[in-house]
């Protein structure tokens, strides 16, 4: 495991950027919730659902998977396992 | 079914080692007001609950997962280099004669989590009222922790947990005032 790359400030700026967009849209599902009928919101909500894929592809390609279970392509050998987990960062 | 993310909501850093105060951090591990209780107390209403507030239950039953995850890391991180007098020190003896420095599921005086915590009545109104007071008594837990630490990275991630009950308990409030109305339009009948 290549725990350097994870302890640079590049990393903690872009999982940073990661964790910004998927709040914004972490509060605007809980929002949603509540106020389904609210159009301008779901605009919002449907705007940060593309930026949010492109902030993660490219998370991913540089640190790699996110996900299990398929969600997250793999690296050789099986990334999933060979990165570090959140606690340990 | 679920999902693993592998990040957490927000950032946990500590500043030092300091088994003490990842005692009473503990209370929003394993407490009755807990993440712990509070995931376990909404993914468990929701089967019962009018479909209208079912995709609130379970989001934030979600997210109180992701919190779990973040208390965590912070007891790990502020007890994972501290030694067996270190713990016995913070009033963490038995703790680690139990347990070493695994994580537990306890609250801060060392009482396992205990289902009694949460309730699921089948009745909407009272489970989310019971949801409510559930959000305030864990911002108010966030609260007296913040107050006994100096530790300021700790603080600014206790400061987001802290704010997250405060939205939770908004969105519980309008989901009764949502079946209110609901009630409301069958008595026109």
């Amino acid at each position: 495991m290549n725990l350097e790359l994870f302890q640079t400030p590049e990393y903690h700026r872009d999982l940073r950027q990661l964790q910004e967009v998927d709040f914004v849209l972490l509060e605007l599902n809980l929002y949603l919730d509540t106020h389904p009928g609210d159009a301008q919101a779901i605009q919002q909500f449907n705007h940060y659902v593309v930026e949010r894929k492109k902030v993660a592809d490219a998370f991913q390609a540089r640190y790699g998977p996110l996900m299990n279970f398929g969600h997250s392509a793999s690296g050789t050998p099986f990334t999933w396992v060979e990165t570090p987990w959140p606690w340990q960062i | 079914m679920w999902v693993y993310e592998k990040k957490l909501q927000y950032p946990v850093r500590v500043s030092k080692c300091d088994p003490r105060m990842a005692k009473f951090l503990l209370e929003q591990y394993g407490g009755a007001d807990g993440e712990l209780a509070a995931a376990l107390r909404y993914m468990n209403q929701r089967y019962t609950i009018p479909d209208k507030v079912i995709g609130l239950l379970t989001d934030i039953a979600t997210e109180e997962f992701s919190h779990l995850e973040m208390i965590a890391t912070m007891v790990f991180k502020l007890t994972k280099d501290a030694t067996p007098q270190q713990m016995e020190e913070a009033g963490l003896g038995a703790n680690y004669a139990s347990h070493d420095n695994a994580l537990y599921y306890s609250n801060a005086g060392g009482i396992p989590w205990s289902a009694t915590y949460i309730q699921a009545k089948g009745d909407p109104i009272a489970d989310l009222y019971e949801d409510i007071a559930a959000e305030e008594k864990a911002r108010a837990t966030y609260q007296w922790l913040i107050n006994m630490t100096d530790d300021v990275d700790l603080q600014d991630s206790l400061k987001f947990l802290r704010e997250r009950e405060i939205v939770h308990s908004l969105r519980f409030r309008e989901a009764v005032e949502i079946l209110k109305g609901d009630q409301g339009a069958q008595k026109v009948f």
